[in-house]
């Protein structure tokens, strides 16, 4: 995506995946328009990640915090507060951008695989604060039944809204990918030394990336909630961490739509695969594997390439 | 809320502690395996969780196989060292081939392995609670200065500084561990010296899960061993080598005792949040000193 000429051809693309989306209702069964907005909400979370995994370089390993908070906000605003309905959805996002900002005020200091332990280990106090506190988020059981404002429950409302914030949320990104900051972000995941020796303020970008993926993944957490109408402490539990972190591998991480891809393999696969048998997990293990030695260069080898680091095994080993 | 504090006893404080020092004991043994890992091969090994429980049930499976008193013993020996090649082929077969990785790459693929073997255990041993009755010899408490005590948990006690004086033997006094710590630091260069690299990454790797599986199979006769005890005690091993320092066996140990002692004494101040303590304590050492406490191999 070297130029953003407007191309008729481009023009075209989208508008005709907007339209088959829109359309998808009238001729798919409930279920599938069901399991569509949950694509769309995964993958939005994909790329949330994506933006700063793969277009930012930072191991972010626990990023399925900022999409639970998101969820939980919503959740509790919903069921326990007397505001109007639609200020929760403006704050969750919110808030999970103001957690992003805190976790990343802490990790920023660090890079690389001591960024991501420090913020599995935040993640990991988050998760264990909801995972326990009973009489405020439900504790392992979570909250279901989350009344959710009418225009969601009628007849696929919950699904236009999924595909209208999702399509919106991906426009954004996509610009901030491509902006000048996008750019400087992408150069600091290459080789942040430089970066910082022409005068980048590294952590700072590196602040506000993560304040960005929290809010777009507070904002599937809204999504999630949207669709599902239920919350539970394993939207923020670490094995979900892993699992996007997978979705962008298996879509590939250094392009745009790849997280997005890699989440519509995996939430299609786990449906179908989990109609079959109960071991998906051992199946997805499986994937993994081959994915990783079968397709190596395919996704980790441009940011070794750009980092000039190919040359052989202690390079790799620079944190 | 009022008083809470006070409510605690001497004595009873004292008994959490024991309790929670016996609970250090296998986090430390767990911990110390997977700093092991950590530090020489610099593989973020999330799949040691699932060595831990594969050890538990193993145990299970053997003490009830042989049977009788010495089922127990047999155990003991027998699910570690089953760990330990289960390990070894793992190694061997595929990860000798991805060390040169980035370690997001690594991180992925251990935790590929959870899944299997998640599944795997599943399909062996069933979702069903197993347990493991301790042996004769253990039942009941001895008094330590007026004190209940489970014998177990005192045997337990013995068995953490016995782990932690034959690790500090072998990374400071035996050639391999002396070579672990050079490859650690240089890896290029003891290969150009002439050592086999290679296979002394598999040795320590092999350990570190021999550790895990050891973990596991002491955890069993104290608590259910079910799925999903490979989730909770991998975070908790991370957590216990960060705020330790990456690679440092002795900060595996205090990292332990931290995370041992305030889950003990969180139980008795708030039952309900007892599990947000340690986290929350870690992550309170963690602000201030973001690399361990104990410096890292690395």
């Amino acid at each position: 995506m070297p130029d953003q000429k407007i191309d008729v051809q481009k023009i075209f693309w989208v508008m005709g995946i907007g339209l088959l989306f829109l359309l998808l209702p009238r001729f798919l069964p409930r279920f599938y328009v069901y399991l569509t907005a949950l694509i769309l909400l995964t993958g939005l979370l994909a790329t949330s990640l994506n933006l700063v995994l793969g277009f930012g370089g930072m191991y972010q390993f626990h990023h399925a915090v900022f999409y639970g908070v998101g969820a939980y906000s919503l959740a509790l605003m919903l069921t326990k507060s007397g505001l109007p309905v639609w200020t929760g959805f403006i704050a969750a996002p919110l808030i999970s951008a103001i957690v992003g900002y805190i976790i990343g005020l802490i990790c920023v200091r660090l890079s690389k695989l001591y960024f991501g332990m420090l913020q599995i280990s935040l993640g990991s106090l988050v998760w264990a604060i909801v995972f326990r506190w009973y009489s405020f988020t439900g504790g392992d059981d979570g909250i279901h039944g989350i009344p959710l404002p009418k225009i969601l429950s009628v007849s696929h409302g919950a699904y236009y809204f999924t595909l209208i914030i999702t399509a919106i949320s991906l426009y954004l990104m996509f610009r901030i990918v491509h902006s000048p900051f996008g750019r400087t972000f992408q150069a600091i995941r290459d080789n942040p030394e430089r970066c910082e020796a022409i005068g980048i303020h590294v952590r700072r970008h590196q602040l506000a990336g993560e304040v960005i993926a929290g809010f777009f993944a507070g904002i599937a957490g809204t999504l999630f909630v949207t669709v599902e109408a239920s919350v539970f402490p394993d939207l923020m539990f670490w094995t979900l961490s892993l699992e996007i972190l997978i979705m962008c591998l298996l879509g590939g991480w250094f392009t745009f739509f790849g997280p997005m891809l890699g989440a519509a393999i995996m939430v299609i696969l786990r449906t179908f695969v989990g109609i079959y048998t109960e071991y998906w997990t051992l199946i997805l293990g499986i994937v993994l594997m081959l994915l990783i030695f079968f397709m190596p260069d395919g996704v980790l080898g441009m940011i070794q390439k750009a980092g000039g680091r190919g040359d052989g095994v202690k390079g790799n080993h620079r944190l | 809320m009022h008083g809470f504090i006070s409510q605690i006893s001497l004595p009873s404080l004292l008994q959490q502690i024991l309790v929670g020092l016996s609970r250090t004991t296998i986090l430390f043994i767990v911990a110390s395996g997977l700093s092991l890992v950590l530090g020489v091969l610099r593989i973020p090994n999330l799949a040691h969780g699932s060595f831990y429980m594969i050890g538990a049930f193993l145990t299970y499976s053997v003490a009830a196989a042989v049977g009788g008193k010495a089922g127990f013993w047999v155990a003991m020996v027998a699910a570690p060292i089953g760990v330990a090649l289960i390990s070894l082929v793992m190694e061997r077969g595929l990860f000798c081939h991805l060390y040169d990785r980035e370690h997001l790459m690594l991180l992925l693929f251990t935790f590929s392995f959870t899944l299997v073997f998640g599944d795997l255990v599943k399909i062996i041993w069933g979702s069903d609670f197993r347990s493991v009755s301790i042996p004769p010899v253990f039942q009941g408490s001895l008094s330590i200065f007026g004190l209940p005590l489970p014998r177990y948990n005192l045997f337990l006690l013995v068995i953490g500084p016995l782990v932690a004086l034959g690790l500090w033997i072998l990374t400071q006094k035996t050639k391999i561990g002396k070579i672990a710590r050079a490859a650690a630091v240089d890896r290029e260069m003891v290969g150009a010296v002439g050592i086999n690299v290679s296979l002394v990454f598999s040795a320590v790797f092999v350990i570190g899960c021999f550790l895990a599986g050891l973990g596991g199979a002491l955890v069993a006769p104290t608590q259910n061993i079910t799925q999903g005890m490979d989730h909770s005690i991998i975070m908790e091993a991370f957590l216990i080598v960060i705020v330790g320092g990456l690679g440092n066996i002795w900060g595996a140990l205090l990292g332990a005792l931290i995370f041992g002692l305030t889950d003990a004494v969180g139980i008795l101040l708030w039952p309900q949040f007892a599990i947000v303590f340690p986290y929350a304590v870690v992550v309170t050492i963690l602000m201030f000193r973001p690399r361990g406490l104990l410096k890292s191999t690395w």
